[in-house]
């Protein structure tokens, strides 16, 4: 008796191939995270007010064309104490006179130069936003990335109560300024 | 020792039968983790790393621009550019391109657009800010910089 006869698979491995060729030139790996931010108004849209902030109530940091870093007049080389300078001037809460009042009166300046690279832009506005998402969680007793996990789905009831428990009377006042144009 | 019979076999070859199914677990992976790119890049993108990265919420409601040296710098010079939808635009049309993607949304939804800002590391810091000026008088206030995760040793997790 002959055996059935069988459909040669000898080029299964090419359809495999070709499939995953196309698939390999087609597709993208997705990526939908990043730094969230609000911007403020338009600039005609607000009245030129010039409301008084207290020199105490605002941390100036700065960044120039070179991508050199100024903290509150000071350069800094090495940024890996700038996380911890700006969460001591948040919760200060008037303790230290040249410090700021309070977190709602506390207000992080962010100034760059036209000729700013991107990267380093985003490397300080990381520890910035790292600062105020590290009080938040610890105010919210969770950890930092449960937080910005919550952050990110409030539609969820648990979520929202460690959004608004964190949150609680610290705004997250980052103001990223027009940036200079002294650079080249 | 002396016990052969006749010729030993001299070429042994690996079996090669399985490698269709390992080609097929490297096509599955790549159909789940990926999905189909819908605009050709025409800048470099060099993303930044950050730690403190936020998701997008719902994929109706990002709208991407891409900014970046153009990758053809012969045709299009090497200051960086700004593309929209597979085309480089102004400025100036920004405002313009928000009003479209807000008309693709349902009213309710219009102000919860949020624009992802897909930015080259290398671009400089004066065309985002002109981009930002022009999506602040378009109202399109809610932005997200893109960023790769950065593995940070020196925070707590």
């Amino acid at each position: 008796m002959r055996t059935t006869p069988e459909i040669p698979s000898a080029s299964m491995a090419d359809i495999a191939f070709l499939l995953l060729t196309f698939f390999l030139m087609t597709t993208t790996i997705a990526n939908d995270r990043g730094l969230m931010i609000q911007l403020p108004p338009p600039p005609e849209a607000q009245p030129d007010v010039e409301v008084k902030i207290q020199e105490r109530n605002m941390f100036k940091i700065q960044v120039n064309s070179s991508d050199n870093l100024l903290v509150e007049g000071n350069p800094m080389a090495d940024v890996s104490d700038l996380k911890d300078d700006i969460k001591k001037f948040i919760i200060n809460r008037g303790v230290d006179p040249a410090s700021s009042d309070s977190p709602e009166k506390a207000i992080v300046s962010y100034k760059t130069d036209r000729g700013t690279s991107h990267k380093r832009f985003i490397e300080i506005l990381d520890i910035i936003q790292g600062a105020y998402y590290d009080l938040y969680a610890e105010q919210a007793g969770v950890t930092n990335s449960r937080f910005r996990e919550a952050a990110s789905d409030l539609s969820d009831p648990t979520n929202k109560q460690i959004w608004e428990k964190g949150k609680n009377g610290i705004p997250m006042q980052v103001s990223i300024a027009e940036p200079t144009k002294i650079g080249n | 020792m002396g016990k052969f019979k006749g010729k030993v076999k001299l070429n042994q070859s690996i079996p090669t039968s399985s490698m269709p199914d390992v080609v097929f677990m490297l096509l599955f992976f790549f159909m789940v983790t990926t999905e189909l790119r819908k605009t050709s890049l025409l800048v470099q993108q060099h993303i930044p790393n950050a730690s403190q990265l936020r998701k997008l919420q719902r994929k109706s409601l990002v709208a991407n621009l891409y900014i970046g040296e153009p990758r053809s710098t012969e045709q299009f010079g090497n200051e960086a550019k700004v593309q929209a939808d597979d085309v480089f635009i102004e400025s100036k049309d920004i405002i313009l391109w928000v009003s479209r993607q807000k008309d693709m949304l349902a009213e309710a939804e219009r102000e919860q657009l949020t624009v992802s800002l897909k930015v080259d590391g290398e671009a400089k810091r004066g065309i985002i800010a002109d981009v930002e000026t022009e999506l602040r008088k378009a109202n399109a206030r809610k932005i997200l910089y893109a960023a790769l995760e950065k593995s940070d040793p020196g925070s707590k997790p």
